[in-house]
């Protein structure tokens, strides 16, 4: 049996090893700071998504238009942390949605979930994306951050089978594995992040117990 | 997509292949660092043991696999989930129009599937004035090219920055730059938007899992996750050979396949889906979701005993990644949709003879799609029944006949080759042992290597005469010599008897043996094939030696592994040939491991120069055997050099070289290459077909490099 050390450290090099970003927190008001300091930071959340600078078809570019402000998407939250989040992010300016998400599809700049289980041995974060909002959150934004409680931490995925399995079981279930970016080398097996979801992945490993 | 008529059509297209620079320079590369990663994935992990229990899963869920169908529909019904199985490609399309049709849908994305590229459904969906974008980076690429994938993983893998750029440039109608972080921002946008738009999404799916009624989606791009998100009507299109019965076996699956894919220890998504999820704009805000499954022969192929572990193939691409041939042609030659080496043999059940008739001629048997093979499939050996079979069904082609018909009758064929030694008289050089020029037989570019006439005496012909006599044996063996080292390098032998001599080794060499019958599984003469090995068991009377000894890498591996299949169902021989193949163990094995042969054997003064080591396919693979001979290099003081790519094949492949001479060339010089780089003056190999590729092609380029048996250096080495 691992220790939580063992598997905290074997899921830190993980998730390193895919170009994830991993911080710690003691509590989920530090990972809302975090948040929106990562994106108040201009470089997170510049107003024109990546690709948008590009020479883009007339639709897309018109696509790109449709973003007008600072966006912090978080629909999975309950009631407490979504009014906790929000005036962290109004205090910044940065609009925080819950909603909705269909009309924010022409870019978004964070993508914000708590995650359900977490597996070490690939880094890898489960995430019950049943929503179609959080599916929306954690596709169409520049930058998903991640928490993931450190009591949700199996070593493997064979340890998570039971639990992916209760998932399942309460149909309709959309379960999603997430590990890393979205990346391709598509184009001359050259590694690029981002090509359809995320550009970057931030997992704070939360000290819930 | 490869679709010549004729072999010599096919041949011209695997030239034109060979010949395209970036083609060859980006599988090159690819292969080196696939190998790297690969062996870096599976790193501490216990690879032969996750690939037994993967196929043993898979094999327990195959032939069950209508049962379990059934079991899934129950359950992903309940879940308000619509599911058809298609008998057909044709019909599976049908469904999918039909489909698009009762919820007039117009615009469609699609993500990755393998087998929407085998039922060509973009194409039925196009004629139906539907508008299908491919979201996979790769395959919108080739989709924008009208292409077809020339890897299954990475199906653009053929095309340059530079192409991708004009592409996009004509898409776009704006100037691209080639830099690829740019490139793919612009798809991403450029993708974006076509999300949007569409009404209906089609993805594949890597796993149906029976107790859940889930499909399971292995992705890096995460557009699956978009393509059964956005639009209102999802249908997963999925072989029925995808069932599995537990969550369990996919899990297990994913420790594998993204490992021997892309050596990523997981891709960057998995997605599970089950039941008709919520959906904003689909009727009553859930999803309007059908999976089609596709039959197209696999549960015919599931009642199949020998051929049914195909369905096993989780469609890693590894078989692709590992492949010589591969490496040098092309995916867009090396099968028709699905690639590789199980591309060859899907082809075949999912497309038909003449697509694959040419198609699975081209497998030099080197056996490192086998050994790479996450679901433990004996592609090598499948490859050469679907050849033989299609023989069968097609008319045996004339030199095929007649070979097996000359093969099979011992003393005919050994009357000729005797025969040949006065035939070649005016073209064999009496100083080098070289054919001067090739008799019109070999048929055109043969000339990059040279070739050796028949001895003056075989090997049989000897044996009386250098039979050394033993005393109170440790061992009693049989010598088995196959053709070429009988009548074409009878030296080798004598070299190898010389080495074993003053061991206690009581050597005998029986004289009813034949060739081994490997030529023949070559070229697709199962009969003769059989009848051969028949004779040789018979000849040598396993019971009365403690080995048989063989200095060729290709028929020990062929008498241990194919004689036991190949008679097994013959009461008679059945256990006979059990024995027999259990006694047959390689030369430097032998010598190595059994007799123990070490630095005392030799002569204390080391030799001069450094000795480069080709590892033969049917040794290092065929039978696991990589350190007996260069351990006996390094005893025998003779300064072993190791080279690149020492177990990659060397392109002599038996009849393959006749065959396709062109990639038999480029992996002989590719091999050259790597031994001058090396530095060694010499060359050695356990096998007399790989010596003879290796040394003809070394005086045809004047390397100045001197190719031998091992045999023949550590004779020469031997106090
Ligand atoms: S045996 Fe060798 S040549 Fe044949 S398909 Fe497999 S890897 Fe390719
Ligand atoms: S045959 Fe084996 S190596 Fe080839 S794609 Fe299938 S699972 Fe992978």
């Amino acid at each position: 049996m691992q220790t939580i050390q063992d598997m905290m450290d074997t899921f830190i090099d993980k998730a390193e090893l895919v170009s994830a970003k991993v911080s710690r927190v003691k509590t989920l008001e530090e990972a809302f700071a975090y948040t929106v300091a990562l994106c108040d930071g201009k470089e997170m959340c510049p107003l024109l998504v990546s690709g948008c600078e590009l020479n883009l078809s007339e639709p897309s570019m018109q696509l790109c238009r449709e973003k007008t402000g600072k966006i912090v998407a978080a629909p999975g939250l309950d009631t407490e942390g979504t009014a906790s989040l929000r005036a962290l992010c109004e205090g910044k300016g940065l609009e925080l949605i819950d909603h909705g998400l269909r009309r924010h599809l022409g870019g978004l700049d964070i993508g914000f979930t708590v995650c359900d289980l977490g597996i070490a041995e690939t880094g890898t974060l489960v995430l019950d994306s049943s929503s179609e909002e959080v599916r929306l959150a954690t596709m169409v934004c520049e930058t998903h951050v991640a928490v993931l409680p450190q009591s949700k931490l199996r070593a493997t995925s064979f340890d998570a089978e039971p639990e992916l399995l209760e998932f399942m079981a309460s149909t309709p279930n959309y379960l999603s594995f997430i590990t890393g970016a979205s990346r391709t080398a598509d184009i001359e097996r050259v590694l690029a992040l981002g090509v359809h979801g995320p550009l970057e992945l931030h997992i704070l490993l939360w000290e819930d117990k | 997509m490869q679709d010549a008529t004729t072999l010599k059509e096919y041949r011209d297209q695997c030239q034109e292949a060979i010949d395209d620079e970036f083609l060859r320079k980006a599988m090159d590369s690819f292969a080196k660092a696939y190998r790297t990663n690969r062996v870096k994935a599976f790193a501490g992990m216990n690879e032969k043991a996750l690939i037994a229990e993967i196929a043993g899963a898979k094999d327990a869920a195959i032939v069950r696999l209508p049962e379990l169908y059934e079991e899934f529909r129950a359950k992903a019904e309940q879940a308000g989930v619509h599911v058809h199985l298609a008998k057909t490609a044709a019909e599976a399309n049908e469904i999918i129009c039909q489909i698009a049709k009762d919820n007039g849908c117009q615009k469609i994305v699609k993500s990755k599937s393998m087998t929407a590229e085998e039922t060509l459904l973009n194409h039925r969906l196009e004629a139906d004035g539907l508008e299908v974008t491919e979201t996979d980076l790769g395959e919108w690429i080739i989709q924008l090219r009208h292409e077809g994938p020339s890897h299954m993983v990475m199906p653009a893998i053929h095309l340059s920055r530079y192409q991708v750029a004009d592409l996009f440039t004509d898409v776009t109608k704006k100037e691209q730059d080639s830099d690829i972080e740019k490139l793919v921002k612009v798809a991403r946008r450029e993708l974006r938007a076509k999300y949007i738009e569409a009404d209906m999404g089609i993805s594949g799916a890597n796993f149906a899992v029976v107790e859940t009624g889930a499909i399971g989606l292995v992705t890096n791009e995460g557009n699956a996750r978009l393509v059964t998100t956005l639009p209102r009507v999802h249908v997963a299109l999925c072989g029925v050979d995808k069932l599995t019965p537990t969550l369990h076996d996919a899990l297990r699956i994913i420790k594998a396949l993204p490992r021997n894919a892309t050596g990523q220890a997981i891709t960057s998504y998995v997605t599970w889906i089950t039941g008709a999820n919520a959906c904003a704009t689909g009727p009553q805000g859930k999803k309007e979701y059908h999976i089609v499954f596709l039959d197209n022969g696999r549960l015919a192929m599931a009642q199949d005993p020998d051929f049914r572990q195909i369905l096993r193939c989780v469609r890693c691409g590894a078989c692709a990644n590992v492949c010589p041939v591969y490496r040098m042609v092309g995916g867009h030659r090396m099968g028709h949709i699905y690639i590789g080496a199980i591309g060859l043999l899907l082809t075949y059940f999912f497309h038909g003879r003449d697509k694959a008739k040419n198609l699975v001629q081209n497998c030099i048997n080197c056996g490192a799609c086998k050994e790479a093979c996450v679901a433990g499939i004996d592609l090598p050996r499948l490859i050469k029944k679907v050849h033989a079979r299609i023989q069968d069904e097609e008319g045996h082609a004339l030199p095929s006949v007649l070979l097996g018909k000359v093969m099979s009758n011992r003393k005919l064929f050994h009357t000729l080759l005797k025969t040949a030694k006065w035939g070649q008289k005016p073209i064999k050089d009496g100083s080098t042992g070289y054919l001067r020029h090739l008799p019109m037989i070999f048929g055109k570019g043969q000339d990059f290597r040279a070739l050796p006439g028949v001895a003056d005496k075989a090997f049989r012909d000897e044996w009386p005469e250098i039979r050394p006599q033993v005393d109170n044996p440790r061992y009693r063996v049989a010598l088995f010599s196959g053709c070429v080292q009988d009548f074409v390098y009878p030296e080798q032998m004598k070299a190898g008897v010389r080495v074993m001599d003053g061991h206690g080794v009581a050597m005998e060499y029986p004289m009813g043996q034949s060739c081994c019958g490997l030529p023949l599984v070559m070229m697709g003469e199962s009969g003769p094939a059989r009848d051969v090995a028949e004779q040789n068991v018979k000849a040598m009377d396993p019971s009365k030696f403690d080995y048989i000894i063989t200095l060729c890498a290709s028929c020990a591996s062929h008498l241990k592994h194919t004689y036991p299949r190949m008679l097994g169902d013959d009461p008679e021989l059945a256990e006979k040939a059990r024995v027999f193949s259990e006694k047959v163990i390689d030369f430097s094995s032998f010598v190595y491991d059994v007799l123990g042969v070490g630095k005392d054997d030799f002569k204390e003064e080391g030799g001069q120069g450094k000795t480069a080591y080709h590892s033969p396919c049917h040794l290092c693979r065929g039978l696991g055997v990589t350190e007996a001979p260069r351990e006996l290099l390094r005893q025998s003081g003779l300064n072993y050099a190791p080279s690149a790519e020492e177990d990659v094949c060397c392109g002599f492949g038996g009849t393959f070289s006749m065959k396709f001479p062109a990639e038999s060339r480029e992996l002989l010089h590719k091999k050259l290459d790597n031994v001058k780089a090396s530095g060694a003056g010499e060359l050695v190999s356990d096998c007399p077909g790989c010596v003879m590729q290796l040394r003809g092609g070394a005086e045809m380029r004047k390397d100045g490099l001197r190719v031998r048996h091992i045999a023949e250096a550590l004779a020469e080495r031997k106090k």
